[in-house]
Formats: C-alpha cells, structure tokens, sequence
C-alpha cells in the first residue's frame, strides 16, 4: 500500500513537472518562448532563420511534431499561409487548431502596419489583406509578444506561472534596457531614407524613426522589372537614399545595381532570429542590424 | 484622511494603467474585419471566413503529330486533347471547418471536352474528422485514392502539363477516385510515418482498372477493342463485402539532412473487375505500387527558390481477366464487329494479365519563379496468351492489346511563375508506342488562380 502511494505521488510529481511541448513557426518567437519558458519547456522551431518565411517546406517531420504539442505559436496575419494549414490539419491535434486551447496567433497583440485602408485584389502584387506580418522586427513588439507567450505559457501551467512570470519581467528588462540603448545609437540616423528589396524591415525603419523611399519589388511577391529599376534609381539619388537593405536570402545583383546608381550602401541585414550566426537570439538580432546601419553610417 | 487620498490617486494611476493596456492591444481585431467588408461582400480570406474558395483555370495550345491525341498519346483525361485549344480544367474549391469535429472540402471541375462538350465533374468533397483518439483521422465522400504520389493531386499541383502514363494506364483518365472513407493513423514512431486504409465502390467511370464500364468522358466510345479484348459486364453494384474496392498505404519520412527531405511510400488496391461477366466467376484486380521523393531546398531560399524534386512512382498490376465469348448474340456465326479466331467467333479462355509501369521526374526550380523539369515514363506489359491467337477483327488482324503494349515517353519541359497565382508551361513530348510508332507533341499550357490558393502539401 505504502509503495503504491509512493508509486502514486511520484507519477503526479513527473506529470506535474512534465514538460510543455512548444512548437514555434519561427525562430523568433521560438527564442522568445524559450528566454520566458526555460528549462520548464521544450521548444522547436519549424523555419529556420535562414528562410523566407512565406515559403517554407510543409515536411511531413513537422506534422510529427505538431502532433505531441502543447502549444502552437504562429504569427498569423497569413504568414505562414502557404505552408502551415495542411501541416496543423494533418497533426490529428485539437488543441493547436486555430482557435483552440494551444493556439497563438502573435498578430493580434500587436498593431500590424499597412492595413489595407481600400479595396484590395492581386493586380497590387500578393498584399496581405491583414496587414504586414514581419512584426517580429520592431523589438516593442517584442514586448508585446513576450507578454502574449508568457500569459499562454501561464494559463497552461499554471503551476509554473510565477516562473513564467519571472523570465518574462527579466525579458522585458533587458529588452527595454537595450531598446533605450539601439535609439540612441540610432538618433543620428532619423529621417535616413532607405530602399528594402520587400516590406520586411517596415516595422524596423518605423520604430527607429527611418522613412522607407521605395522597394526593390514593384509590388509585394512581384519580381523586379528593368522599367520599375530604372525609374527607381533617379528618385533613390533626388532622394537621398542611404542605404539598401535586403533579406540575406534574396538576390544581390540588383540591389547592387540600385545601389550603385544610387550612390547608397547595400547592408544585408537578417529579418529573423538564425539569419545569420551573429543573431543568435531576438535582442542579438537588434544589436546586429543597429550596430550594421550605425556603422555604415 | 490623507492616506484615504492617497489610495484614491494610486487607484486612479492603476485605472489610466489599465486603458492604456487596453488601447494598446485590440487595435488590429477591430479595424481588420470593418475594413474588409467595405472591399468584399464574400469574404474568401483564409480565416476571416466561414470557407475558402478558390478557383483555378487551366488551359492549353498546342499539337502533336499523333492522330489520336485523346486516349492515344494523352492518356489523362484533362490532358490537353487536340491540336489548338484545351481547356483543361476550371476547377472551383471550397474548404473549411465545419464544425468542431469536421473540416470539408470539395472541387468541382468545370470542363470542354474534345468535340466541344462541357460536362461537370465532382473531383472531391469529402469530410475529415478533426480529432480522433490515437492519431486517427477518418475521412468519408467522395475522394481521390490515396495511391502513390500523383493520383490524390488536383491538376493545379501537377508539374508536367499531363499525367504519367502509369497512372493514366493502370488508375484511369481521371485518377482512381469514387465515393468511400478511409481511416488513417499517424504512427508512434520516431519519423514520420502515416498507414492509410480505404473502402470505396469499385464501379463507376472513376474506377478504371476495377468495375468501371471501360468509357469516361472524353474518350470516344467504341474506337477500337476494349481492354484486354473483352467488353466489360458487371454492373451488379454491391452485394458483398468483396464488390467493395479496398485501398492502403503507407508513407514515412525522414529529414536527410536540414535542407533534405525523403519520403518513402508503398500503396495497394484491391478489388473485383468488370471483366468477369456472369459465367466468369469473379474476377479481381490488384495495383501495387511504390513510391520514393527526395526534396532539397537551399536554407537560404528566396521564395522557395532554389530548389530540386525528384520523384518516382513504380506500379504493377495483375488483372484476372474473365472468360469472354465474342459470340454475344449466339448465332454462331462471324458477324460484323467480332472478334474471330479462324473464321468463328473468338473464345477467350479466362487468364490473369500482369503488367508494369514506371515514371521518374527531376524538377529543378533553377531561379525564382522558374522551373526547369524532366520526365521519363516506360509501360510494359506479359504477352498474354489472347494476344498470340492470332485473333482478327473485320478481316485485320490485331496482334497486341494496345491498351497493354510496351510504351516510353519523355518529355522535357520550362515553367514560369510570373506571380504564385498564375503559371505558364511549355512541354514538349516524345512518345514512342509499340505498334503505333513516335510522336513529337508540344503544349503550351497557361494557368490562373482567383481567391484562395490552397496551401501547398510536400
């Protein structure tokens, strides 16, 4: 009897402390869970750093692991459209089903930019009619996210919240602590005018006060055309356009091409945690892209 | 007193707090939906509506040297089917939740056949639980088999302008596809791996191969001798366990490395023929099948580019064809249309026919929005003893069935993407059939897509 109990105890114990199973499509989000879960969660990540995020392979592996998860951390606003519903359907997992219990969709915590205010249709290029889904780039955001983790986190374990809590408070601090540290290295740059290949450092150029002068695509998802290059470079040069900046997997020749017509400086920056070996973790990310545009300078 | 002011000012710090909090958070919730129903009474944004709809027209011009296009050198049934103009397909979809336990989909494919036509296809519209215990998932309606790699793809996700004459040969123009339900279970195991097993009705015009009539749209009815040389007869619907056509499959995947992926099928179908007739006794039907993918794509893609697929699908099918007396009006005498065999009508004792077929394809997604893909297809089939008779039809005589000759085919082919919802392909085909000879074909195939692009699968 009395090794029953024990027997008993010990299952609840190990059931207590078992493990919350997080999937994160993106790195980013995965680095977040990780600094506010700790060692009271496992995280794995679908996309890497490296990857368009839009265009991400729906490998059958991925539905292994949607399927032992607890929680599913998205971003929503049809980024991962392409890819991630097949993947969730074949998961055979409630729980991570939009709208169900393990479910977090990040773009409704935060305020996503370019919310069509007008009609929309695919004559403008792939526009994503909820608004632009690269906010995981403006580090406030970051905030807001770890908040959103941190509360999904709790309300799972909620044995563990208090914990949760902690990693989020220090997250935060530390976040914020850098944040007043990359606006004042970024104060000189305001009102710098840049051209990006696609609207992915929107969020980035806003919340340090940068002004987007064009893109390199014609329209979102559009291939450059030389008619859209050529009328680009006389307007980057009137401008006064800085930098280029494009995504570590796009193409160079054009942005260079732009760029020296232009007389700007082509930076390649990572939009996501893992894009390059320097971004090891979300503030990483900042401390690299500031540091690369302060520096260029 | 003042600690009373006090608490009152904290409070008051606590409640501007809060609003704060509260403007900071629900601002896209709110704009989003307004915004949206100014633009669009149907909404068919994935989540913003209760389905999905979508709609993909495909369309081709071309030629080819062959006479019989349709049914000859273009085994598929939404294959591009004559000199000029094809419509392929125009195929809607709707897709969504049903509730909490179901998600639905269904395609309609609207379509023009060769002599100007149009017909209506119901390709799919099956329903699929959402939770199951156990990793279990059931699906039932009308669907296509899960057999191999090809046969459960709708026309858009194909990447040659037509499909692999294996399938088209062994599983039918329009794939092997019927009303049934089918029960599949995601394994414990360390890798991927997923067991399907299906019942379907093993009759109709979808059923190629099984109790199909022999005929389905598009193809001309009475052009040439039907397989295996017997007219098909067994239109007895279903009166055992054993009429019913039985499908399984298993898959399993493994990561090679990060940016490799291999995925390992093998599939069967069983089921009884409409070769057997009354007298025959029971005839039945077996395709096995086995299939291998390998995908690499770089980890610095810039929209899924670049990229390399290569995939395989092998078959083998054994069919019992049935007893079959060309003397169908029992006269005993050669009429018009009968087979003979010196000079009466032909007897063809029951025998069981085995055949084989294969299709390999490499894509190479060389640049963004382009693809360059190679395929090569190869049929054979056992000389069975009906085609050693020396059989005559109308005084020729017919020496091989055409329908299980030896066959190759490659064909080279370049397709741009000038955005993710339109497509552009030019393939060219050599065909070379034992007993026909070479064709040279060319198709120029064009592509659009309105509302909701379903996502892709692997």
């Amino acid at each position: 009897m009395k090794f029953i109990c024990i027997w008993l105890l010990s299952v609840a114990v190990a059931l207590a402390q078992k493990k919350l199973e997080v999937v994160a499509t993106l790195p980013d989000y995965g680095a977040i869970t990780a600094a506010i879960g700790g060692d009271r969660v496992n995280v794995a990540t679908l996309a890497r750093g490296t990857e368009d995020a839009h265009f991400v392979d729906a490998k059958p592996s991925f539905v292994r692991i949607l399927n032992k998860a607890n929680l599913l951390i998205e971003g929503g606003a049809e980024l991962e459209v392409g890819w991630l519903p097949p993947l969730v359907a074949g998961a055979r997992n409630r729980a991570i089903v939009p709208g169900g219990p393990g479910n977090l969709a990040l773009a409704q915590f935060v305020q996503l930019l370019d919310v069509p205010s007008g009609p929309v249709d695919r004559s403008m290029g792939d526009v994503h009619p909820l608004g632009n889904p690269h906010f995981n780039l403006d580090p406030l955001n970051g905030k807001a996210m770890a908040t959103a983790i941190a509360d999904k986190l709790a309300a799972l374990a909620p044995s563990n919240a208090q914990f949760f809590r902690a990693n989020q408070k220090k997250f935060e601090q530390e976040l914020d602590r850098k944040i007043a540290e990359w606006k004042k290295l970024m104060e000189p740059l305001k009102g710098t005018k840049v051209i990006t290949y696609h609207k992915s450092f929107d969020y980035f150029l806003r919340r340090f006060g940068l002004e987007l002068a064009g893109t390199i695509e014609p329209k979102p998802g559009i291939e450059p055309s030389p008619t859209h290059i050529n009328g680009l470079i006389p307007r980057a040069k009137s401008d006064g356009v800085k930098f280029i900046i494009v995504e570590p997997n796009r193409p160079r020749r054009t942005p260079e091409y732009v760029a020296g017509g232009a007389g700007a400086k082509l930076l390649v920056l990572p939009v996501l945690v893992g894009g390059n070996e320097r971004a090891k973790t979300y503030i990483d990310l900042f401390d690299y892209n500031v540091r690369q545009i302060t520096g260029a300078r | 007193m003042q600690q009373l002011k006090k608490q009152l000012q904290e409070m008051q710090k606590r409640l501007e707090a809060l609003e704060k909090q509260q403007s900071d958070v629900p601002a896209v919730q709110q704009t989003a939906p307004t915004q949206e129903s100014k633009s669009s009474p149907l909404s068919v944004r994935s989540g913003k509506a209760f389905m999905d709809i979508g709609l993909v027209g495909t369309f081709d011009v071309g030629t080819s040297s062959a006479s019989d296009i349709e049914g000859g050198t273009q085994l598929g049934g939404h294959d591009p089917n004559q000199r000029g103009f094809t419509v392929q397909g125009v195929e809607a979809s709707f897709a969504g939740a049903v509730d909490p336990y179901f998600r639905a989909n269904a395609n309609i494919t609207f379509s023009v056949d060769s002599s100007g036509d149009s017909f209506l296809e119901l390709e799919e519209a099956f329903m699929e639980t959402i939770s199951l215990p156990w990793n279990l998932q059931l699906r039932g309606g009308q669907y296509l088999t899960e057999f191999g790699r090809h046969n459960p793809t709708h026309l858009h996700a194909w990447n040659f302008v037509d499909v692999p004459l294996v399938n088209g040969r062994f599983l039918g123009p329009d794939g092997l596809r019927n009303p049934g339900a089918r029960l599949s279970w995601l394994m414990p195991t360390p890798f991927f791996s997923e067991a399907l097993f299906g019942v379907q009705d093993s009759q109709g015009e979808t059923a190629t191969g099984f109790r199909s009539s022999g005929h389905s749209h598009g193809e001309e009815e009475d052009e040439g001798l039907p397989f295996a040389f017997r007219h098909p007869d067994n239109d007895r619907g279903v009166q055992e366990i054993g009429d019913l056509l039985f499908s399984a499959r298993y898959s399993a995947s493994v990561e090679l490395t990060e940016a490799q992926t291999l995925l390992f099928g093998a599939s069967a179908a069983f089921g009884p023929n409409a070769n057997g007739g009354e007298d025959a006794g029971d005839t039945d039907t077996q395709i096995y099948g086995a299939d291998l993918t390998w995908k690499w794509k770089s980890p610095r893609h810039n929209a899924g580019f670049p990229f390399v697929l290569w995939q395989t699908e092998a078959m083998v099918r054994r069919y019992e064809a049935g007893r079959f007396d060309w003397d169908e009006n029992g006269n005993d005498l050669p009429d018009d249309g009968e087979v003979l065999n010196g000079g009466s009508p032909a007897v063809l004792a029951g025998e069981t026919l085995v055949d084989y077929g294969f299709y390999t394809q490499l894509l190479y997604g060389f640049r963004k929005s382009w693809v360059a893909g190679l395929r090569f297809d190869y049929l054979w089939g056992e000389e069975a003893d009906y085609e050693r008779l020396n059989l005559t039809l109308d005084g020729e005589p017919v020496g091989r069935d055409l329908s299980r000759a030896d066959r190759w085919r490659i064909s080279p082919n370049l397709t741009w993407y000038p955005s993710e919802f339109s497509r552009i392909r030019l393939q060219y085909n050599y065909d070379d059939r034992q007993g026909v000879g070479r064709d040279h074909s060319i198709w120029l195939q064009f592509e659009f897509v309105l509302g909701a692009h379903a996502a892709h699968k692997f």
